[in-house]
């Protein structure tokens, strides 16, 4: 019996392939006549995907992310060269199944040429793998995670991002820990369920140990976990300088608050994952962490930014909206360049991308892997506020 | 030495926790023999209560608890007369599918946006933290609280069971519904009572793991929900002592686990000492064997 319905799941998963297949061969086909009488009526359209957690434990993330999506295409009037952008968004509540429900339902339903997003590393990496299978581009603002665009030593070709990637900013955290506070000691708090936070604590720690400094403490926790205080009295007793938290503003509030009762007097240090409203100021006070930009970095270019975002949405972007935005606009310039509605001539110009401005960098163009090279900014909680301290390359 | 008292403090304060909710679940299954697994979201609710009542409506905190209390005795036993009554003579894995049913309600009803909205709440400590130290042993005055609430409703329920007409109905029901019918019990009633004070127990609870573990959401009783329901196994389901043993074997088992051997390890080694007591204990800690009724 076993063996019979093992056929049968063979059979059945052949079948489905097949259909797969030639219904993807017919939607091409439709697109292509679509495209051409669109041509007789002037006017042709491009479909973009928007996927980000406008519900869920970040959906604060995806709020701004959704506010710099559609300022930028507000700003390019919904055009790109000859195209009209239609945008079709959709939510991933921060799950990775959902991410792929979603991202299917763009690719295979609204036939969408390239996606803006996700916004975490968890839903990125098997929405970036689906959409890459499917030759569909993709770039998101601010998944870090290295998985997003190399998946075990190779490349996804359609795959992009506007962001730094975690070895960057656990090295910059380190670095930044090391010579310019001048700490030597450190604990480590991380999610093994999570890519994004193992990427951070592991280049962390790997930086910070090369650097001269001292790793007392690595310990690991569960995403639902509430409970702290065995780990953290052990951490107590270690006294280190510096505690890195590398996770999402909940999760780090709800760590910071549970140290200072245990008496710990370390550093907070962490990544992007702090850049939040809903971030316990109080707790995390005096606190550094490593962003993609500020809005009070000085350059004219973010200076612009923050002035049209605070007029229409009457609040300060945060890294989430200006990333977005950004790859928003990497985006339709790569579609402008290439002038196509093509997903492989829109990959080859994002990937040609020379020079180009964005907010949260000048002149970016990206590296072999699709990452963008630009800097690291650093940040610190101050009277319940961020603070810009500095850019590091 | 003073290192491990401390660590063992910390799996005193965890453990009380999970007595909290585990005391309502031993206590309805005690009575009704049901899981009810919904117990779990009916304590995210009162933490929700309790959040909204003396950090947004400012109400003073006792009222706050009392209002969650009150409303969570009423969902109880809404949930009671709407989910399990109807079910009461089907067979007992329609009872435990409809209790999944209204716990997934609750769940995604809570995360609505009209409702209490998907997000995470941080939630302010309504009074100032004191720490104590008590020869070498740092002491939070919340610890204290849990502490003492715990032993309070120990006390009370035990009172309430075993000395008041309401607890011998209880008792008298569990043994057999139609029995306690012929000798003039309201089953009905009695059931409903029971719903309602093992849900404003879990209101209770919920408030103060709140403020203990000052953040909420609406999935935010499923974990605890089921370490309660573990320790409620692992002493003994239906026994009111259990329940606290059970949770406090676990609170330490699981500080202790991370605190000594790996924070990674934790879950797991807890578990696999639930399913070892159980293959030499089916009944839990403080469980009889009872002889099967023929």
């Amino acid at each position: 019996m076993p063996v019979r319905s093992k056929l049968w799941s063979i059979l059945l998963g052949v079948v489905l392939s097949v259909a797969l297949v030639t219904t993807g061969c017919g939607g091409q086909g439709k697109t292509e006549t679509q495209g051409a009488s669109k041509e007789a009526s002037k006017e042709k359209v491009i479909k973009i995907g928007f996927i980000a957690p406008l519900t869920g434990d970040v959906k604060t993330f995806g709020e701004s992310a959704q506010k710099g999506f559609d300022l930028a295409l507000e700003q390019a009037g919904f055009k790109a060269g000859d195209y009209k952008i239609e945008p079709v968004k959709a939510d991933d509540r921060n799950d990775a199944t959902e991410a792929v429900n979603v991202a299917t339902k763009l690719v295979t339903q609204d036939g969408v040429k390239a996606i803006v997003g996700s916004l975490t590393s968890l839903t990125t990496i098997p929405i970036s793998k689906f959409a890459n299978d499917n030759k569909v581009v993709v770039i998101t603002g601010t998944a870090t995670s290295p998985k997003v665009t190399v998946d075990e030593g190779k490349r996804k070709e359609y795959v992009f991002r506007a962001c730094f990637i975690d070895p960057t900013q656990g090295t910059v955290a380190a670095k930044f820990a090391l010579e310019q506070l001048k700490l030597k000691t450190a604990a480590i708090l991380y999610d093994q369920g999570n890519d994004y936070t193992i990427g951070l604590a592991n280049n962390f720690k790997e930086a910070f140990t090369a650097g001269g400094g001292q790793v007392l403490a690595m310990e690991a926790y569960a995403k639902n976990d509430t409970d702290f205080s065995a780990v953290l009295t052990n951490i107590a007793k270690k006294n280190p300088d510096i505690l890195y938290l590398p996770d999402y503003y909940q999760k780090v509030s709800l760590i910071g608050k549970q140290a200072r009762d245990k008496g710990i007097k370390a550093v907070f240090i962490g990544g992007d994952g702090w850049d939040s409203s809903d971030l316990d100021y109080k707790t995390m006070e005096g606190g550094y962490f490593t962003n993609h930009y500020s809005a009070q970095d000085p350059r004219p270019e973010v200076q612009k930014w923050v002035e049209q975002y605070k007029a229409k949405y009457n609040q300060e972007p945060d890294a989430f909206a200006t990333l977005t935005y950004d790859a928003t606009n990497l985006l339709l310039n790569a579609i402008k360049t290439a002038n196509s509605d093509d997903p492989t001539r829109i990959k080859e110009a994002l990937q040609n991308t020379r020079d180009f401005s964005i907010v949260s960098g000048e002149k970016v163009s990206f590296d072999q892997d699709g990452n963008p090279i630009k800097p690291v900014t650093i940040l610190k909680i101050e009277g319940g506020k961020q603070k810009f301290v500095a850019a590091i390359k | 030495m003073e290192h491990f008292l401390e660590q063992v403090l910390n799996g005193l304060q965890l453990g009380l926790m999970y007595a909290l909710i585990a005391l309502g679940y031993t206590m309805v299954y005690g009575v009704v023999q049901l899981i009810n697994f919904a117990h779990g979201d009916v304590f995210m609710v009162g933490a929700f209560l309790g959040y909204f009542g003396f950090a947004v409506w400012g109400l003073p905190l006792p009222v706050a608890i009392l209002t969650a209390m009150v409303t969570c005795a009423l969902l109880g036993v809404i949930i009671e007369r709407v989910a399990y009554r109807p079910l009461r003579y089907a067979p007992k894995i329609a009872a435990l599918i409809s209790a999944i049913g209204v716990s997934l309600f609750l769940e995604y009803f809570s995360s609505l946006k009209f409702v209490f909205g998907p997000n995470y709440r941080v939630v302010p400590r309504p009074f100032p933290e004191v720490h104590w130290e008590i020869a070498g042993l740092s002491v939070t005055n919340i610890q204290v609280i849990v502490f003492v609430v715990v032993l309070l409703m120990l006390i009370l329920l035990q009172l309430l069971i075993y000395r008041t007409k309401t607890g011998m109905a209880m008792r008298t029901v569990a043994v057999d519904h139609n029995a306690a019918r012929l000798m003039g019990v309201n089953v009905d009633t009695t059931i409903s009572i029971t719903f309602a004070i093992g849900s404003a127990f879990a209101a209770l609870g919920g408030v103060l793991y709140a403020i203990a573990y000052p953040q909420i959401h609406p999935f935010m009783g499923i974990m605890p929900g089921l370490k309660a329901f573990t320790a409620a196994v692992l002493g003994g389901i239906g026994i009111i002592p259990g329940a606290v043993l059970g949770a406090l074997i676990m609170g330490q088992i699981e500080t202790l686990t991370s605190a000594y051997i790996s924070s990674q390890l934790r879950d797991a080694i807890a578990f696999a000492i639930l399913i070892l007591v159980l293959l030499f204990r089916p009944t839990g800690l403080l469980g009889r064997t009872e002889t099967e009724k023929v």
